[in-house]
């Protein structure tokens, strides 16, 4: 088989795991994995800058939030039909992520990480700020009737399963074919070296503000995503621990690897969903984890795999 | 209460901020500055020390001073101690690289945290102040008469935070003296300009990183020694000083100490006085916004020297 | 969906495995045709109540006591027979005080420990986060948040609040012991979030009904750990401070505002949410000494304290002051943890009243508490009676004032029932289940 072949069965027979999944496992884990799958859209959001582009940013949440209030807001106050929500979800993110990525890519490295932490703490007052129509810290609901995507009931188990799977497949084959792209070949060759690349003209800053508003826009996608299938719209999910959060299933499940984001929001769920059954101290189990994992598996789960098993995974 | 009086008592309050800023700052500016890693449990070193002053006095009760005192010694020393053990135990077998440390340190995070909340407990505790009297400040008002002394109504600050800013500005000074009139000192920042070069002029580096990790931690500590009485001890209170801290020392330039002051100044007297004029959320917007202006204007921090 | 009904066969065997009832006898049942078999099977098979817990995250303090009066309530139903002649069993998961974290505990309840019923927590945005999963698991629940976001019509039918009087209702109450004793210039200080947003506004148009105003109101961000540059903002005219900050910095906030004022100060009302879990004695609120604060159920014991409220008390394993009869320095959050208690005992009211044999009869619980009304105080009831509103799900009780005297909460004033009543905003009746 040549190299994108076995990629594409790679990618091929996770999704069909995912479905088979559906069918067997039993209905807790069907709707751990619905969740999973939406967060790990989000996750695949900070990949595509942080794993491909090289670039850390520690100001994520406000993508997802603005994804999340574009949908929510919209149908509370506006009330417009579930699918021109998602499209105003989207499009905040978007337009966000530009925003975003005009300014903050006048600096690199640690000072970008900070610009865009600033910028998202900066979003997460202004929800608090406006309370009168966020409900601020405490949120709202999406009542169950306004959940409803295109006469297709998002509130019931394979409703949302269903959901949550068609767009992370969206995402996991539109990511796979971003990344062996020539567009994704040269966010890689920016990664490991601007300033080549830079020789080899390439338009270095337009790549990466591409890269931002792509990685921004997912990651709106999932918080869109995220507030429809759970109905719930708040301000904890533009808080720091959701710029944290994806961040670290990146670099658990592998950065700059396709199947990384979603290996590591799996591992860390079933990670603390399996060790609160046994302790209250999970989160002491959760770090011990942690600490093993980044002295043994340097590049995250998928680096192993990359390394000891299959040394073409994109 | 009037514009001027106002002003002057935020800028004061504004001074306390800063004070403790710069020294949590400063732990994590030489953690940055030497070993070039981002150490997300800075802020926990910092929760440990306020744990650990608040053990200390109520263990040894009596006069709220001996506790304080003792707890001034002990606790920075002890989060140092840990701080070291886990740069050898961790940091150390990772290569100080920057990915895994982050994941390497969140995961501390979460160690330390549940430890404390299952041994401290999740209530905020309180540590009493060695001393605390109000005092009262006047104002100066022109008016028919000449020149006026005026007391209004809640000018004032503590005896304790005026100790604070006073115990702030000594610890910088020694910082200061240690860095730059002691070998040890000498080492650290030739390790800090160039490891390699130290390392073939038979510099321990790795040593060297253990101790300036101990050394970051337990600043980190002594700054909450300083802050408990005025704040609590709380097994969450880490966060805000890491984004905060974090932010200072980029802000400062990256491995600029003086930068590292000027921007704890700046950061904490303006989130002070910007309240002053807007409503407090408003304010903080504001202050956070202009934060991450600076560096979109000056990437490469206050004092830093632009990379080229 | 057909999946999902044979998702229910198989937790449904495996509660039965859970049983203990001895392989013979499950044999039995198992090859007992038509439901007689299984209910049967079940009428001894526990109860199970899904426990939302603060375990860990800026709730925990609370969580630990909502912890410690559950427990102690599930022994005395469980001493007096339980409910329906069954047992009842708490099953804890930890919500991380984190609404994604609430709403998968709740998935946790129904579908894995086949729980009756689940129970909740006090913040309001895990409760909000959770509700709507409640609804789509249709698994009634039961919260304790005093938040108004059962009775302002956000939520849904299977989410009540039966054990504690919302924040709406407390609010309107004190407006007129605050308009007549102690000023009618009220400045307030609240969180900037929605839990303070709620105070700011029942509060002002509650005293505005009583001839007061507010003069100004100072919304603190809630990340703020320092406030003394907050205080000039206070208009001198003011003659009430009514405060309510939550939070491990209220501490700060308190002693702050305490160097602030120094010797002239205004009249001063807070809620206690302030100071839950922290004693009133604490080093730096000698401040505190003469301000007045509600209550849900007064922390120290009083002068009148009914048989009920020494039994709850002892139940809970409290001492006069509140704190933890084995650490006097370990205070509790007496002036909402009462709230677990009641409602446990609602549970069981309303199980009793719709004859509960398993989940097919949840919506008959529901049924059943919507129609609840008087409750009379009882050991049920020890904070005192309440009157239950079927429509919007929510409770009403007194609520206290009590006055910080030599570093004692002591009840100056006990409002009724029929000062915390506003006009219903929802009725949950008539939605379907």
């Amino acid at each position: 088989m040549t190299v994108a072949r076995k990629i594409n069965a790679l990618h091929f027979g996770i999704l069909l795991f995912l479905l088979i999944c559906f069918f067997t496992l039993p209905a807790y884990h069907v709707g751990a994995l619905s969740r999973i799958m939406v967060l790990a859209i989000y996750a695949i959001g900070l990949n595509i800058l942080f794993g491909y582009t090289g670039l850390l940013s520690l100001g994520h949440a406000m993508f997802f939030a603005a994804g999340m209030y574009g949908l929510g807001l919209s149908i509370k106050f506006l009330g417009v039909s579930v699918v021109l929500a998602f499209g105003i979800g989207i499009l905040s993110a978007a337009v966000l992520s530009a925003l975003v990525g005009l300014l903050a890519l006048r600096t690199a490295g640690v000072s970008f990480m900070i610009v865009t932490l600033m910028f998202a703490q900066t979003v997460y007052l202004v929800v608090l700020y406006f309370g009168e129509f966020t409900r601020g810290d405490e949120g709202f609901v999406l009542q169950q009737a306004e959940r409803m995507l295109a006469g297709f009931d998002v509130t019931t188990e394979a409703g949302r399963y269903f959901v949550a799977f068609g767009a992370f497949s969206i995402c996991l084959i539109g990511f796979s074919a971003l990344v062996q792209s020539s567009f994704g070949k040269r966010l890689v060759a920016i990664r490991e070296n601007e300033e080549r690349a830079r020789m080899l003209g390439y338009d270095v800053w337009r790549y990466k503000l591409l890269a931002v508003i792509i990685s921004g826009t997912v990651s709106g996608a999932a918080g869109a995503l995220y507030a429809l299938l759970f109905g719930y719209v708040g301000a904890t999910f533009a808080s720091v621990q959701y710029s944290i959060l994806p961040l670290l299933w990146v670099l658990l499940g592998g950065a700059g690897t396709t199947i990384g984001p979603l290996i590591g929001v799996a591992f860390m769920f079933y990670l603390i969903d399996a060790s609160s059954a046994y302790t209250s101290a999970y989160m002491l189990i959760a770090g011990l984890a942690l600490v093993v994992l980044t002295m043994f598996a340097p590049r995250g789960i998928a680096g192993i795999l990359r390394t000891k098993v299959s040394p073409w995974l994109p | 209460m009037e514009f001027g009086p106002h002003l002057m008592l935020a800028s004061l309050e504004g001074a306390v901020i800063a004070s403790i800023l710069v020294l949590t700052a400063m732990g994590l500016s030489i953690v940055f500055g030497v070993m070039r890693v981002v150490n997300v449990a800075h802020g926990e070193f910092f929760m440990l020390g306020a744990v650990l002053a608040w053990y200390v006095s109520t263990a040894l009760g009596g006069h709220p001073a001996i506790g304080f005192a003792v707890a001034l010694i002990v606790a920075p020393l002890a989060v140092g101690l840990v701080a070291a053990v886990s740069d050898q135990l961790i940091l150390k077998r990772i290569n100080y690289d920057p990915d895994r440390t982050i994941v390497g340190t969140i995961g501390m995070l979460f160690i330390i945290q549940q430890t404390t909340l299952m041994t401290f407990g999740p209530e905020a505790r309180p540590v009493e102040a060695p001393f605390n009297q109000r005092l009262a400040l006047p104002w100066f008002e022109f008016s028919e008469g000449g020149l006026q002394m005026i007391w209004p109504w809640g000018l004032s600050i503590t005896s304790y935070k005026l100790f604070v800013i006073f115990a702030a500005l000594t610890v910088l000074v020694a910082l200061w003296l240690f860095l730059t009139r002691t070998k040890i000192g000498l080492i650290m920042r030739a390790t800090q300009q160039d490891s390699e070069t130290a390392k073939a002029f038979g510099v321990p580096v790795g040593t060297v990183y253990s101790c300036v990790f101990g050394l970051g931690a337990a600043l980190a500590a002594l700054g909450a020694v300083l802050v408990v009485p005025i704040q609590q001890a709380h097994y969450l209170m880490g966060a805000d000083p890491l984004l905060m801290a974090f932010t200072v020392v980029i802000i400062g330039g990256l491995g600029s100490l003086p930068g590292t002051v000027i921007a704890a100044f700046l950061i904490g007297m303006s989130d002070g006085i910007i309240s002053v004029f807007f409503s407090p959320t408003l304010a903080q917007i504001i202050a956070t916004f202009l934060v991450a202006m600076i560096l979109v204007f000056r990437p490469q921090g206050l004092m830093g020297k632009a990379e080229t | 969906m057909t999946i999902k009904t044979s998702n229910h066969a198989v937790s449904r065997r495996k509660a039965l495995l859970g049983l203990g009832a001895g392989a013979s006898a499950l044999a039995t049942t198992g090859l007992m045709p038509g439901t007689m078999g299984f209910a049967q099977a079940q009428s001894s098979s526990p109860i199970k109540i899904g426990f939302q817990k603060h375990a860990t995250g800026i709730g925990a303090a609370y969580g630990r006591w909502y912890d410690a009066t559950t427990t102690a309530a599930v022994q005395r139903i469980n001493d007096s027979g339980g409910i329906n002649g069954r047992p009842v069993e708490i099953v804890t998961e930890d919500d991380g005080t984190d609404p994604s974290r609430g709403a998968e505990a709740l998935e946790k309840f129904e579908k894995q420990h086949s729980c009756d019923v689940a129970f909740g927590t006090l913040f309001s945005h895990v409760v909000i986060g959770s509700a709507p999963r409640a609804a789509e698991l249709k698994l009634p629940y039961f919260v304790v948040s005093e938040g108004h976001h059962v009775a302002s019509g956000m939520l849904n039918r299977y989410t009540l609040q039966p054990g504690i009087t919302d924040v709406k209702s407390q609010v309107v109450s004190m407006a007129p012991f605050i308009a007549g004793n102690l000023g009618k210039k009220v400045t307030m200080i609240f969180p900037d979030f929605a839990f303070g947003h709620d105070h700011r506004d029942f509060f002002t148009q509650a005293i505005e009904a009583q001839g007061g105003e507010v003069v100004a109101k100072i919304a603190i961000p809630p990340t703020e750990t320092s406030f003394t540059r907050y205080f000039p903002s206070i208009p001198r005219e003011t003659e009430v401070i009514y405060h309510v900050m939550v939070g491990p910095a209220v501490l700060t906030f308190v002693k702050e505002m305490g160097e602030f004022f120094g010797p002239s100060r205004p009249e001063i009302f807070g809620f206690i949410d302030s100071l839950e879990a922290v004693g009133i004695d604490s080093p730096g609120l000698e401040f505190l000494e003469g301000t007045y604060f509600w209550e849900g159920m007064p922390r120290h014991v009083q002068g009148n304290q009914s048989d009920v409220e020494k039994t709850y008390r002892a139940a809970v394993g409290c001492d006069d002051r509140g704190a933890s009869i084995d650490d006097p320095a370990d205070v509790s959050t007496y002036a909402h943890m009462f709230g677990c208690w009641e409602t446990l005992n609602v549970i069981k009211a309303g199980m009793e009243a719709a004859d509960y044999q398993g989940p097919q009869d949840r919506t008959k619980l529901i049924e059943a508490v919507e129609a609840m009304t008087d409750m009379p105080e009882s050991l049920d009831h020890p904070q005192g009676a309440k009157l239950f509103n079927g429509k919007t799900h929510q409770v009403f009780g007194q609520q206290f004032i009590s006055k910080v005297v030599d570093g004692k909460l002591a009840v100056e004033h006990v409002t009724t029932i029929e000062e915390g009543l506003y006009e219903d905003e929802v009725d949950y009746t008539t939605q379907p289940f």
